[in-house]
């Protein structure tokens, strides 16, 4: 589904990924992890189209030249962000914002507009998959929100959405047991064979609700390490440090 | 996404003002230059009463002892008014009598900015008055509206048929004296719309009327008079249009609206002058004064404006709420790209019982423009229980422009209640980026979140041109973020 090769990404001639290459499939969830400013949210950025990063090597999804796509139509090829800080729309209804990105990616795929019952059902339906209070669709998208609902509300609408693969940007970041809870859960349900997530997290601790097939440790730019969720729970206990070393007597 | 919001992004073809073209219409033009003798000349060619032409050269003379006004936030070089032309009509010059009379090179021009001038073709119940640089071409629909007693012809008109309605209410809600401009358009106003609604009577379909700058180094001074009788109710738009050019034009107009006991005028206005190019070459002055009088008990007032075009906008919309539980209202959007400027607002002038004013104002500021809100709420000794709510907020478009709020409020009356709401929201990147990720592009996003915002504005537009408007702000703020 996801094929990234030798990927590099920079910003005002600072290097951030330094040749990333990493493989997905339809079914799987792959964690990337990392320590703070290893570029794991610019992977995140870079793979969903946003500007201002100087790029090189390959990112393919189904095929197709992710790097050659306007963000949009990358949205519309079925890649979806979950915002590690989503931000506040003013004046647009989380139902408007909704029906609006709804129309528009079946209007690349050739479909008609979904019609008003389905779509108003389809909301609750997922609106209820997250646990998200009904009357937050009225309201403009994440304004006045609480970070836990900002959260949900990104989750909701990738259960609206309904990618082929998934970003989740340190989704965890800010939420309490709970909210990580209901998130993890609602991530879960929405898992098939077809569709892919890839989830970037500081903390083993969301791994434990929405368990990981890959686990990957990001550092200074590069994948350095693969393995499965085990790995994910040694990074729990013995942090980053051990790696490093690693890394350093490999070099030597 | 609805089918009215696809219709606006399908139009959206390039960031170029798509009202720009010059007709080849022949036309008069009297040599630029203001003197007595202009004055004398318009009031002339238009076969005026005495009493206008006295009235006019009285405005000439009081505004040679005026200065331009200097308090608003807006900045342009001294405008030299004696390189201008006061004066020009399409060579046929008198009014016609039916279509078959009209130049086709000014039909096709209507054709072209997407107003028909045919009865049949016109959006139904709309009626028309086009007024094409200083004369109005056309007015459609008089015979059915003159048969419930509405009259709505151009103002040369009125002042030929019916010139005791003309010397009553002519400069009686914006005299003369009232600003420099005012003054200046009292002198030089060449023509307008005029629109009286007998007692009781609800005016049966929309009044609209079209300006359109053709004429070069011309200016054009209109003037719209209506006057609304006991419990009756008209809904009128105005819109306009320039062609794209390097020099300024000034437009000074004066709209009065008088409106007796328990009647309801509702004035709405989609303005497109020609705004100027990216580096703010050209363009319109849109220096316009507009007031009404809530005359009777019980009458209203609404303004709705969408403001879009213009390289200088600087406009207050008034009401004078006089009778007893009048209402005034003021619903504005006002719209600024590149290195357009605007000075807009209100002025709500509570002297009755138990007045109430609505103002909501919603400016955009994109490029590097300057909008700015000015509103006065003034409530007089005499209006006890007077209510006034009034909310600005200001939206960014990127971080060269500046949005700002100047509210001023005199209470002279303790039970007033007066309250007021601002707010300041900035469309940047990371909501862009945002949008796309989700499927939206840039034009969709802008015109989705543009819509929203100043959708309690857009609402109070008649359908036909909600639309309209909408497609308006897309098209105005293309290319502003990012």
């Amino acid at each position: 589904m996801l094929n990234i090769n030798n990927l590099k990404a920079s910003i005002d001639d600072k290097q951030i990924l330094k040749g990333i290459n990493l493989e997905v499939k339809p079914g799987e969830v792959h964690a990337i992890m990392g320590p703070n400013g290893s570029g794991k949210s610019t992977l995140s950025s870079v793979i969903a189209g946003r500007e201002g990063y100087e790029v090189s090597g390959e990112v393919l999804f189904n095929g197709k030249d992710l790097l050659e796509l306007a963000p949009e139509v990358r949205a519309w090829e079925g890649i979806f962000l979950a915002f590690q800080y989503p931000v506040e729309i003013p004046g647009v209804s989380n139902t408007n914002f909704m029906r609006t990105c709804i129309n528009e990616q079946r209007k690349y795929r050739g479909l008609p507009d979904m019609d008003a019952s389905t779509f108003l059902k389809t909301m609750r339906e997922k609106a209820e998959l997250v646990e998200l209070d009904p009357n937050l669709m009225k309201r403009s998208v994440n304004q006045g929100f609480s970070g836990g609902e900002k959260k949900r509300n990104e989750i909701f609408q990738l259960a609206m959405l309904d990618p082929k693969l998934a970003i989740l940007d340190e989704t965890d970041s800010g939420l309490d047991i709970d909210a990580l809870r209901i998130v993890s859960n609602g991530v879960n349900k929405l898992r098939n064979k077809d569709n892919a997530f890839v989830v970037i997290t500081h903390y083993q601790r969301l791994l434990d609700y929405i368990i990981p097939d890959f686990v990957h440790v990001l550092m200074n730019g590069q994948i350095v390490k693969s393995g499965t969720k085990e790995l994910a729970y040694e990074l729990e206990e013995k942090g980053y440090d051990w790696i490093k070393a690693e890394l350093k007597e490999a070099a030597l | 996404m609805s089918t009215s919001e696809q219709d606006i992004l399908e139009q959206i073809t390039g960031d170029d003002y798509k009202y720009g073209f010059v007709s080849n219409i022949e036309q008069d033009i009297i040599p630029k230059g203001l003197t007595e003798d202009t004055v004398r000349f318009i009031s002339a060619k238009k076969n005026e009463p005495h009493w206008l032409l006295d009235w006019r050269l009285k405005a000439y003379k009081h505004w040679l002892g005026m200065t331009p006004p200097d308090w608003q936030n807006v900045k342009f070089p001294p405008i030299d008014y004696q390189d201008i032309s006061y004066y020009a009509s399409p060579k046929e010059g008198s009014k016609l009598n039916s279509l078959d009379e009209l130049d086709p090179e000014i039909k096709a021009t209507y054709d072209k900015l997407g107003i028909p001038l045919e009865e049949q073709l016109i959006l139904a119940g709309v009626a028309v008055d086009a007024v094409l640089d200083s004369v109005s071409v056309i007015t459609t629909f008089k015979e059915k509206l003159a048969e419930k007693g509405v009259i709505f012809c151009s103002i040369s008109e009125a002042v030929q048929e019916h010139p005791e309605l003309i010397k009553k209410y002519l400069g009686s809600v914006v005299p003369y004296t009232d600003n420099y401009f005012a003054a200046l358009n009292s002198a030089v106003f060449s023509d307008g719309s005029f629109v009286y609604i007998p007692k009781g009577v609800r005016c049966p379909m929309e009044l609209s009327t079209y300006f359109r700058i053709n004429a070069k180094g011309t200016g054009q001074f209109e003037r719209t008079l209506l006057i609304a009788e006991d419990a009756s109710y008209v809904s009128y738009l105005e819109g306009c249009t320039a062609p794209k050019r390097d020099e300024n034009q000034l437009h000074a107009a004066v709209v009065e609206l008088v409106a007796m006991e328990s009647a309801e005028i509702k004035y709405s206005t989609v303005q497109n002058w020609y705004p100027g190019d990216k580096d703010g070459k050209g363009g319109i002055y849109n220096f316009v004064t507009k007031r009404g009088v809530c005359m009777g008990n019980g009458s209203k007032i609404s303004w709705t404006q969408v403001e879009t075009g213009s390289a200088i906008t600087w406009k207050y919309p008034s009401v004078v709420l006089k009778g007893d539980n009048s209402i005034g209202e003021f619903y504005s959007v006002a719209v600024t790209n590149n290195l357009q400027q605007a000075d807009t607002g209100t002025k709500m002038i509570h002297i009755g019982k138990n007045t109430k004013s609505r103002i909501v104002s919603k400016g955009i500021s994109a490029g590097k423009s300057q909008n700015s809100y000015r509103g006065l709420v003034k409530v007089r000794k005499s209006a006890a229980n007077a209510r006034n709510y009034s909310q600005c907020d200001s939206l960014l478009m990127g971080d060269k422009c500046g949005a700002h709020t100047f509210p001023y409020f005199e209470i002279n009356n303790n039970g007033a209640t007066v309250e007021h709401e601002a707010t300041t929201s900035k469309i940047g990147e990371d909501i862009m980026f945002y949008c796309n990720q989700r499927g939206i592009s840039q034009e969709d996003a802008v015109a989705l979140i543009v819509n929203g915002y100043a959708k309690e504005v857009l609402d109070k537009l008649p359908m036909e041109f909600a639309v309209e408007a909408k497609k308006l702000l897309a098209i105005s703020l293309e290319g502003s973020v990012g």
